[in-house]
C-alpha cells in the first residue's frame, strides 16, 4: 500500500467548516516523456480520489498526467457528525490506496 | 559547418516538442463537451497561479469560486485546463453544498508558457471562468527520464 497522509482537525464546532489535506506517494508518470534511447516512458498515474465523511461522498478529483508527482490535494468539508473520514485514491496498473481521520464534533 | 545530417536532426529534435502539444482546439473541445457550448463568462471564479513559473514540474494552483455553496446555489464542479499541455484537462474535482466553500488547491505540471484557464460548473447549471497567463522557465511533462 502506497504512502499517505491525510490532515483532518481532531475537533470541530458542528456547522464549521474545516480544512482537509491529503498526499499521497506517487510518480504520476505522464505517458508523455521518453528516456534517452527515445522509449516511450508508459503512463501511470492516480486517476481518481474520493473522499468520504462516514461513508457519504463529499468530494471527487479526477486527475490527469497534469497532476505533479506525489499529488496533495486542500479542500473544505462542513464538519457535521463525529466519525471517520476517509480518502481512498484509485489510478493506472491496478493502484489503491486509503487512508482515514477520525473527527469529534461537537 | 552544420551538415545536412545534423541540421536535420536539429530540427526535427526542435519541432518534436510541438508535436507533443494538444491540439490549438483541444481545450475549447474539452470545454464544449462540459458546457455543451454554454457561454462561461469570467467572473465569480478565481485562479490562482503564480504568473512566473520557474519549475513547471510543480505549481502550487488553487481556484476559489464566489458562492453560498447551499443545497439550491452551490458549485457542482471546478475543472482546470492548460491549452498548451499534452492534454489539456489538468484536474477536475466534484463537490457540493457539504464543501462548505468552493475552494482547493493541488500542484500541477505546467509544460510551456501559456494561459491556464479554470471553469466552474453552478448548480443551476451555469458555467463561470477565469484565465490566468504564466511564463514557464523550465518545462514539464515531456523532460527525458534520466
Amino acid at each position: 500500500m502506497a504512502r499517505a497522509i491525510v490532515k483532518v482537525p481532531a475537533r470541530a464546532r458542528r456547522g464549521e467548516i474545516i480544512e482537509l489535506r491529503a498526499i499521497v506517494a506517487h510518480v504520476m508518470e505522464t505517458g508523455f516523456r521518453r528516456t534517452e534511447t527515445g522509449a516511450l516512458v508508459p503512463r501511470d498515474i492516480i486517476r481518481q480520489m474520493v473522499c468520504r465523511y462516514n461513508g457519504v461522498e463529499v468530494f471527487r478529483a479526477d486527475f490527469h498526467p497534469a497532476v505533479a508527482a506525489n499529488p496533495l490535494i486542500v479542500f473544505t468539508t462542513l464538519a457535521t457528525e463525529s466519525g471517520r473520514i476517509e480518502f481512498r485514491w484509485t489510478g493506472d496498473n491496478g493502484f489503491a490506496a486509503a487512508e482515514s481521520a477520525q473527527i469529534t464534533v461537537e | 559547418m552544420i551538415t545536412r545530417r545534423a541540421f536535420l536532426a536539429a530540427a526535427a529534435a526542435a519541432a518534436a516538442p510541438a508535436a507533443l502539444q494538444a491540439t490549438p482546439g483541444a481545450m475549447s473541445e474539452a470545454i464544449r463537451a462540459l458546457t455543451g457550448g454554454a457561454p462561461a463568462p469570467r467572473g465569480r471564479v478565481k485562479l490562482d497561479v503564480p504568473e512566473l513559473i520557474e519549475n513547471g514540474n510543480s505549481v502550487v494552483l488553487g481556484v476559489t469560486v464566489e458562492s453560498p455553496m447551499t443545497e439550491i446555489d452551490h458549485v457542482r464542479a471546478i475543472h482546470v485546463f492548460a491549452p498548451l499541455n499534452p492534454l489539456p484537462n489538468m484536474i477536475s474535482v466534484y463537490l457540493g453544498p457539504r464543501a462548505g466553500r468552493a475552494r482547493f488547491t493541488t500542484r500541477v505540471r505546467v509544460a510551456d508558457s501559456q494561459t491556464l484557464v479554470a471553469l466552474a460548473q453552478l448548480s443551476d447549471g451555469s458555467f463561470w471562468s477565469d484565465q490566468v497567463s504564466v511564463v514557464v522557465t523550465l518545462a514539464a511533462c515531456t523532460e527525458e527520464v534520466k
